[in-house]
């Protein structure tokens, strides 16, 4: 008969041979592999005391970034929300009072500003959307949660440490990705 | 009357039967952390670690967890043998190390102390005898939970039981040949001063280590809990502690069959290369030979459990071809050849 395709495989159907039929020897091989086995490296390791490296391209959970000085680099211009495809992002701008130049960076700031990380899909748009380099997606993941509403992270979630008063928190937040990012 | 009972020969024996309980039940305990790392190992996992060093704590952790959950009886049960079940199951595992010598006598202030419950002259049939018992916890549990896939394998695991007892039984009777005895003191103490039985019996022990396998319902012949074909089969309906004294009396098994080998196969608590005689009645050589006794069975649990990570369950007709097929013809022929032997030696 002419094989349909190509990759057809002819199906041994010898009878077994003694050695096979007597299963023995194919068992003491099984458990030769099984044995090899406990002495190779351990796949798994033990979590939260190790953990994997990220890849220098993991995105994980947003922070909203702070200038060198500490001030807020994001003006709610709505840019990140319109670029993000799950339309996981939420803000309000408002106008920096005189007094708050220490807190803001430019005249315009978010008041508001609420990612749902339930709707999040990580992808990273809104940090190359934005144009002030205030977004960026770090190397923690999004933990678990009891309730939906607590999955809505507002400002004080989102927030870098300041990198005066907690120059390490800050170093630790930015992670590898933003310090990779050329700044412009 | 009172006097004329040996008071001091009950209480040696209460403390021994009590001592050998609770060692057992410890080393059941222990079992199932062994069979987790053991099966973590073998995967390249890690296997419990956390409670405790080692994961040590872990048993303690899954008793506390069974004491805790929910013990339920369904409503359609025959509640009676629903009871009775695990019990007995715990029961006839437990009853099969009586007649095992343990090691050999201590000398406390003139008094000899025998290191085994009772020395009875048909040992073997005793404990033949309880392990056959051993199958009515499983096949009453599964008939008395009134649900179709713990009657499925309460019926797998009696026909199995059946079968494989045959082949175990024809594999004891050569060794009977050889050692001419059922007494299993006497069975140790010829092996302690000639050689061990697996030199004169490999085909003996290797039919009865396979049909140890069958008798303990570990895999490849678990086809009575078969998780993936009958939802754990005759104990799916149990929780609670019920369940728990199920799979302590498999562990149970697990370690007084592994006793058994050694002590019918392997010497007993007899130190290989290592004259005891020559020590004396010594405690500590005594505490030595306990201890080999020990080492043994471990290693034939822990071969247990290699077994059970390395090969796939049968198949029903598979199981029932090799245990009729395969394995009764093969001891049938072991069985006489070792007569014929005996004979020509005339030993």
């Amino acid at each position: 008969m002419q094989a349909l395709t190509s990759r057809a495989k002819q199906v041994d159907r010898k009878p077994m041979s003694l050695a096979e039929k007597l299963y023995l020897p194919a068992i003491f091989k099984g458990m030769a592999i099984t044995m090899s086995h406990v002495f190779k490296k351990k796949a798994t390791i033990n979590y939260p005391e190790q953990k994997r490296p990220f890849s220098p391209v993991f995105r994980g959970l947003h922070i909203l970034n702070r200038d060198e000085e500490g001030r807020e680099r994001c003006t709610a211009c709505g840019l990140c929300a319109v670029a993000c495809p799950a339309e996981a992002i939420t803000m309000e701008g408002a106008e920096r009072q005189p007094g708050e130049e220490h807190l803001y960076r430019e005249e315009k700031y978010a008041a508001k500003y609420e990612i749902n990380m339930l709707r999040c899909i990580f992808c990273g748009l809104c940090e190359e959307a934005c144009p002030k380099d205030a977004i960026y997606l770090s190397e923690t993941f999004a933990p678990s949660n009891f309730n939906r509403a607590s999955f809505i992270y507002g400002k004080e979630e989102l927030r870098i440490p300041h990198p005066k008063e907690d120059p390490e928190g800050y170093k630790k937040a930015l992670g590898n990705r933003a310090k990779n990012k050329g700044r412009n | 009357m009172l006097l004329a009972i040996d008071w001091l020969l009950i209480i040696e024996k209460f403390v021994l039967i009590v001592v050998v309980v609770l060692v057992a039940l410890g080393i059941a305990m222990y079992s199932t952390w062994a069979e987790r790392k053991v099966a973590a190992v073998m995967q390249d996992r890690r296997g419990p670690n956390r409670a405790g060093p080692f994961g040590l704590f872990q048993p303690l952790a899954d008793g506390l967890k069974l004491f805790f959950k929910e013990e339920i009886i369904p409503n359609t049960s025959n509640k009676f043998l629903f009871v009775l079940g695990p019990m007995l199951a715990m029961m006839t595992a437990m009853l099969t190390s009586a007649v095992i010598p343990w090691g050999g006598k201590f000398e406390i202030a003139g008094r000899t102390i025998d290191l085994q419950i009772a020395d009875v002259n048909i040992g073997i049939l005793f404990v033949f005898g309880v392990v056959s018992l051993g199958v009515y916890g499983i096949m009453i549990g599964g008939w008395a939970s009134n649900n179709k896939f713990s009657l499925m394998a309460a019926l797998r695991a009696a026909s199995q039981m059946i079968s494989y007892e045959l082949a175990m039984g024809i594999a004891i009777i050569a060794l009977m040949f050889i050692t001419g005895s059922l007494r299993l003191s006497v069975i140790v103490e010829q092996q302690m001063n000639h050689t061990w039985n697996i030199i004169y019996q490999p085909l003996g022990f290797l039919i009865f280590f396979i049909c140890a396998l069958a008798e303990c319902n570990r895999t490849p012949f678990d086809l009575a809990e078969a998780e993936n074909e009958l939802n754990f089969g005759y104990h799916q309906e149990y929780s609670s502690m019920k369940l728990g004294f199920y799979l302590f009396a498999e562990y149970i098994n697990m370690f007084i069959s592994g006793v058994i080998m050694s002590t019918l196969f392997f010497g007993g608590y007899d130190i290989p290369f290592i004259n005891e005689a020559a020590y004396g009645n010594a405690w500590w050589i005594t505490l030595l030979g306990v201890g080999a006794l020990f080492t043994k069975a471990i290693i034939f649990v822990l071969i247990f459990m290699w077994i059970r990570w390395t090969i796939p369950r049968f198949r029903y007709d598979q199981l029932m071809n090799l245990g009729w097929k395969a394995l009764l013809p093969i001891a049938l022929v072991n069985m006489l050849i070792t007569a014929a032997v005996v004979l020509w030696f005339n030993k």
